[in-house]
């Protein structure tokens, strides 16, 4: 075992660069879910957001392009889903998972001929003056753009939930669709609205992965993060800067595991790789324990069906 | 009428829905300052009137006159900019949102929050409706809800008020208080529409009313100048059935509940506090109050849905408070909850898998755990016969029934199982008067036969028809019953809170 | 502008016409796929869904059909009683895994005792292991609600690393020169899955999904508890003023879907697979979930989609041979069927009508 070779700088860096793919697809997802509509498909818009991320930078040279194609085909497959649950009135669970099995086959389909390519760098950003305080200059402010722009997101959420009209009816309609319906806002064509964001959000979640945190392609490589985003949701009560926080912490934790791995501690690497997914387990089991504040949050209408009847 | 005197004239309105027209050519107009009662049954066709002069449902044919303009509201939001406000009876608000957002949910171009909770308060204070504007509508009683809707229609000025049903949720003193803010609304030039199908209420209020049967207008009268009687028969269509009693002695106590308290399962929903009551043999106690005092709670309690300890209810004077639904259906204490689709029967199993919901142990419908679907089938089909329930056959799913069929279903399984004591919550609820009749007379003559009957119901005149006692919830609290025979009206209205912090309007203006 | 109307009671016509008709739209939109592939569609729609049964080498494919089928069939027979009540397992893959792992090991600590008995012990290890998987997310989902949905799909992600890890630690052949993988029950006759009949491709996997889909039909149709779970899943209020008791549901259903989900395991590793290995899983607990909605979620259904389903891997991998075709276009193939389920599931509970529609 060498501990001494975990430099706590880099460590607390790669923090936030590990942690950008969940909070972008949990920060999407919890718009949806705010809408009162569950889609169990991130995992599924991630990998497609991924691979559509990683074909296009290669083939353009661009990341950025690569960044935008991502939000689309996350956007996309949002819209398949949508259509099924608001259009059909599916069952949302049910549609979710057939979301994530297809995403994760078409991706594939997708990026065969892309295995083992390494995608276009993008650089990282040296915000002038900030990034040059000692320490928390390396730790804060010389990331990619995404890792901000990811910021900028859960802001910009915040903001519009809590102080713009756009926000109170998005929240009315997760509360109850009939009054909202009653009161003449189009619950159907709001709900979309939320579920395309979910995507695009997933999308470019995913992207961040296959573009700059890996960055390369490989089948399956979200491994998990959408299911985790879904966790990190409920881990925040639906509040989004609780969501930046759940985010962190999960990355926080993914990034200690492997650097413990690569300095050999006597743990076993399998006990390492699953501490992950048995922490959200943790987190989940805490948060319902303390259920009656937790589910204040909650969108009362979440994963109920709109049908409007006269 | 001229012209120039009418704010909004509907013409000839149809409207169909599948297997049903909901509105057959009806006409009818209201003058400005006008309190209007729409008047039918339920199912008549009332709600779908008023939703197409809201602008959430269109008229197939025919057409509607605002101020002498076409009226064609393609949303309620355009319904709204003209200056048509609504108060809904299952009520547009939204429980985790506080009272400011769901006011400025219901209007077109709101202020900002700050100046609209001034308003809130100015507009309440006027109105003898005082409202926090900062506090979670979730909760608030229902008469607040109710004030919540109101003023979300008051700011915006309306020129036609529609109420739909709105003293259902009301003590009497609330509606006393309730009158006199439309009152002075109409005093004040807006017209009301009032839908009801309670008749000394418009007989009270209203200046004209419209009656409706089965979707056509059958009249159209000065409530103040016809009985009650006549504007029932016009309503129904036939001579009104009063259910008979015949009072029998009242034998044992069979069900006894000492200072019961149990927390609700829903987090906006109204905790038990000390319920204590008894009830004996062949007794119908009738349990009054406002909705969301504490009936569905009360209900779960007796039926074994919420547990509590097991002294707090005792039957026949044996502990069942930990016992669950099935246990105590073992020992003769049934119940049917007020939701029928979805609690009281699921919505798309046939009607003979509903009967097998709660009949199984005391009909014998199972045999070491496996169904007997023969004899399950031949219980669902003696339901439909004994209670007149109006299907096709038990193979038909439980929503394909009409609101008062399907109650007829659910409170002749369980009558049919010969229970010791039946608790009901809102039998008639929703239910077309002759069903309602029939329902009752099936309580009296348990009732008659011996067994105890616990009815809890918002519908004051049940009560005082089919009650032995009355008590009343307020608050998850249950007043000490008394004799129903020779109560007043003001007392009962005491009993179910007065008019809790509601004041007359300020009539200043 | 097309409405939906509800119906008043669901199509029983269209409960059964659906899933046909997915296929056939599946089939539809799966030729594109392919001719956007460069394959020539009817060619490759022909050798997926015909040729493993009607064509000049079905005598193989056939018998595989049962052995791919058997898993598929065993789990989602599981999964569709939780379903049926709005429990959500999700994480079969996981029970698949650790059944699998706990019936080898067992197996393993005999080797090479030739008794008659290891097989069943082994059976009732692989049952147990997926069983205990299966009740952490139910006892958690019981004792303090956590969501089923999330805790039993990240265990999947526990149990592919504990697989890692048995295949290069505990459960590795000693006689493996240093790989990873545990030893190969072909060489261990009394723990071996062997076929019963070989032609046919019938172990003892295809013999207990069989029963599974006989008992789970008993128990849905005339039994109090198949009727609870039943009633649950359309209105779990109703079920609850039924007597139900949520938690005992919970606690069965998920219980029973690991159990299942863990002798598949069991009985894929000691036959077909062969052996413990690091990439031992497939995907079986996934795509059980297709097959699981395109069988309606009722046994005789997920006998025949647990079938179809088969045809599709081994059509697959025949096209792939073939034709050259992707080995994810299957994948592909697969959550297109489940999606066009679900999307004309909607003709079984509304008609389509054309109209003018409501100010929605």
């Amino acid at each position: 075992m060498d501990l001494s070779s975990i430099n706590p700088l880099v460590l607390l860096a790669s923090i936030m660069v590990a942690s950008t793919p969940i909070l972008l697809a949990a920060i999407g997802e919890m718009v949806v879910e705010k809408s009162g509509v569950l889609n169990l498909g991130v995992e599924g818009m991630m990998i497609t957001g991924a691979v559509c991320g990683f074909v296009i930078a290669t083939e353009t040279g661009s990341p950025a392009v690569g960044f935008i194609a991502a939000a689309i085909g996350g956007a996309i497959l949002a819209l398949l889903f949508g259509f099924l649950t608001q259009y059909l009135l599916s069952n949302q669970v049910a549609t979710g998972l057939a979301l994530t099995l297809f995403g994760l086959g078409l991706s594939a389909l997708i990026g065969q001929s892309y295995v083992g390519i390494k995608a276009p760098v993008t650089s990282n950003l040296h915000i002038p003056l900030l990034a040059d305080i000692p320490v928390i200059g390396r730790i804060l402010f010389q990331h990619d753009m995404m890792v901000y722009v990811s910021i900028a997101i859960v802001a910009a959420v915040w903001a519009v939930l809590k102080f713009t009209r756009a926000g109170l009816i998005l929240r009315a309609v997760g509360e109850s669709h009939d009054a909202a319906h009653a009161l003449g806002y189009k619950v159907v064509r709001i709900r979309m609205l939320a579920i395309m964001f979910g995507g695009a959000c997933a999308g470019l979640g995913g992207a961040y992965v296959s573009l700059i945190r890996v960055p390369q392609w490989t089948e399956g490589m979200t491994a998990g993060a959408g299911w985790i985003a879904l966790a990190i949701v409920v881990f925040a009560s639906w509040r989004p800067w609780r969501v930046l926080l759940g985010a962190y912490l999960f990355g926080g934790v993914t990034v200690l595991q492997l650097n413990l791995q690569a300095a050999e501690v006597p743990v076993p690497v399998a006990l390492l790789s699953m501490s992950p997914y048995l922490i959200t387990i943790l987190v989940l089991v805490i948060m319902s324990i303390n259920r009656g504040r937790a589910a204040l949050g909650a969108p009362a209408a979440l994963g109920r069906v709109f049908h409007a009847s006269h | 009428m001229g012209n120039e005197a009418t704010l909004l004239a509907v013409e000839g309105v149809t409207k169909a829905y599948p297997g049903v027209v909901a509105n057959d050519k009806v006409s009818f107009s209201v003058a400005p300052g006008e309190v209007h009662a729409l008047l039918g049954e339920n199912g008549a066709g009332k709600s779908t009137l008023v939703k197409m002069i809201y602008g959430l449902v269109r008229p197939d044919s025919g057409r509607m006159v605002w101020k002498g303009a076409p009226y064609e509201p393609a949303t309620p939001h355009a319904a709204r900019s003209t200056g048509v406000a609504m108060v809904f009876q299952h009520f547009s608000l939204f429980e985790a949102l506080n009272v400011a957002e769901n006011v400025a949910l219901g209007m077109e171009n709101p202020p900002p929050m700050r100046q609209l909770s001034v308003r809130i308060r100015e507009v309440s204070e006027t109105y003898g409706l005082p409202l926090d504007p900062d506090r979670l509508v979730g909760e608030l009683s229902a008469g607040e809800r109710q004030r919540v809707e109101i003023i979300r229609c008051l700011l915006q000025d309306p020129k036609l008020l529609i109420m739909d049903e709105p003293t259902s949720v009301l003590t009497p003193q609330e509606v006393d208080i309730l009158f006199e803010t439309l009152r002075k609304l109409s005093a004040e030039g807006t017209a009301i529409l009032y839908i009801s199908h309670k008749l000394e209420e418009i007989r009270s209020l209203c200046n004209s009313a419209t009656i409706l049967r089965l979707g056509k207008v059958v009249g159209t009268t000065n409530p103040r100048e016809s009985s009650a009687r006549e504007l029932a028969e016009m309503m129904v269509g036939q001579t009104l059935h009063t259910p008979n009693r015949e009072s029998a002695d009242l034998g044992e106590i069979v069900v006894e509940l000492t200072n019961l308290s149990i927390k609700s399962a829903n987090p906006f929903g109204t905790s038990l506090k000390g319920v204590t009551l008894s009830v004996r043999q062949g007794e119908v106690l009738g349990i009054g109050g406002v909705a969301g005092n504490g009936q569905d709670e009360l209900l779960a309690a007796l039926s074994g849905e919420a547990l509590s300890t097991p002294s707090a209810i005792k039957f026949k004077g044996k502990s069942i408070g930990n016992l669950g639904p099935n246990a105590r259906r073992g020992l003769g204490l049934l119940a049917a909850p007020e939701e029928r689709l979805g609690h009281a029967a699921a919505p798309d199993m046939s009607l003979t898998e509903n009967a097998a919901l709660t009949g199984t142990i005391r009909r014998n419908l199972a045999s070491k755990g496996f169904l007997r679907w023969g004899a399950v089938e031949d219980f669902a089909k003696e339901i439909i016969a004994n209670f007149d329930v109006r299907t096709p056959g038990p193979d038909n799913a439980a929503r394909s029934l009409s609101g008062g069929n399907l109650q007829k279903f659910v409170i002749g399984r369980e009558v049919l199982q010969d229970p010791d004591v039946l608790v009901v919550n809102q039998p008639t609820w929703g239910v077309d008067a002759s069903a309602a009749a029939s329902i009752r007379q099936a309580l009296l003559d348990m009732a008659a036969k011996g067994a105890a009957v616990i009815c809890i119901s918002q519908d004051l005149d049940e009560l005082m028809e089919i009650s032995d006692r009355f008590a009343a919830l307020n608050e998850g609290r249950l007043t000490p019953p008394r004799p129903a025979k020779g109560l007043t009206v003001d007392e009962i209205g005491l009993m179910m809170g007065g008019a809790h912090d509601m004041e007359v309007a300020h009539v200043d203006a | 502008m097309l409405t939906l109307e509800r119906r008043p009671s669901p199509s029983r016509m269209w409960t059964m016409l659906t899933p046909p008709l997915a296929v056939v739209l599946t089939m539809v939109a799966g030729a594109v796929l392919f001719a956007f592939l460069g394959k020539n569609p009817v060619e490759a729609i022909r050798t997926i869904f015909w040729d493993p049964v009607f064509g000049e080498f079905a005598f193989y494919y056939r018998g595989q059909l049962l052995v791919k089928a058997a898993p598929l069939i065993l789990i989602a027979i599981g999964l569709s009683l939780g379903f049926r009540a709005g429990i959500w397992n999700i994480g079969a893959e996981g029970q698949y895994i650790v059944g699998a792992i706990c019936g080898a090991a067992v197996g393993l600590a005999f080797y090479p005792t030739e008794n008659s008995l290891v097989f069943p012990l082994m059976i009732l290890a692989g049952a147990i292991g997926g069983w205990a998987w299966a009740m952490i997310p139910a006892a958690l989902k019981v004792l303090f609600g956590t969501n089923e949905i999330l805790v039993s799909l990240m265990l999947v992600y526990v149990a592919e690393a504990m697989l890692a890890s048995a295949s290069s630690g505990l459960l590795r052949n000693p006689d493996g020169m240093g790989f990873p993988g545990s030893r190969n029950f072909k060489d261990f006759p009394a723990a071996h899955n062997d076929y019963l009949i070989e032609s046919a491709g019938i172990h003892w996997g295809v013999v207990a999904a069989l029963i599974a889909v006989i008992f789970a039909y008993i128990l849905l149709s005339r039994h109090l508890l198949g009727f609870q779970i039943r009633v649950t899943g359309q209105s779990p209020r109703a079920a609850r003023f039924a007597g139900v008791n949520p938690s005992r549901l919970i606690l069965f259903c998920l219980g029973t879907s690991g159990a299942l989900a863990g002798l598949a395991g069991l009985f894929e590793v000691t036959g077909p697979a062969g052996q413990i290995s690091i990439d031992f899983n497939s995907g079986y607990g996934f795509t059980a979930i297709i097959v699981a909605f395109l069988g309606r979620l009722h046994p005789i259904g997920i006998l025949l989609a647990g079938l179809l389903m088969a045809l599709t891997y081994i059509g697959g991998e025949a096209a792939q041979s073939t034709l050259g075709l992707p080995a994810s276009a299957v994948q592909v193939l697969q959550g297109m069927l489940l999606f066009f389920l679900l999307a004309v599931d909607v003709l079984t509970n509304f008609r389509i009508r054309l109209g003018k529609t409501e100010a929605a």
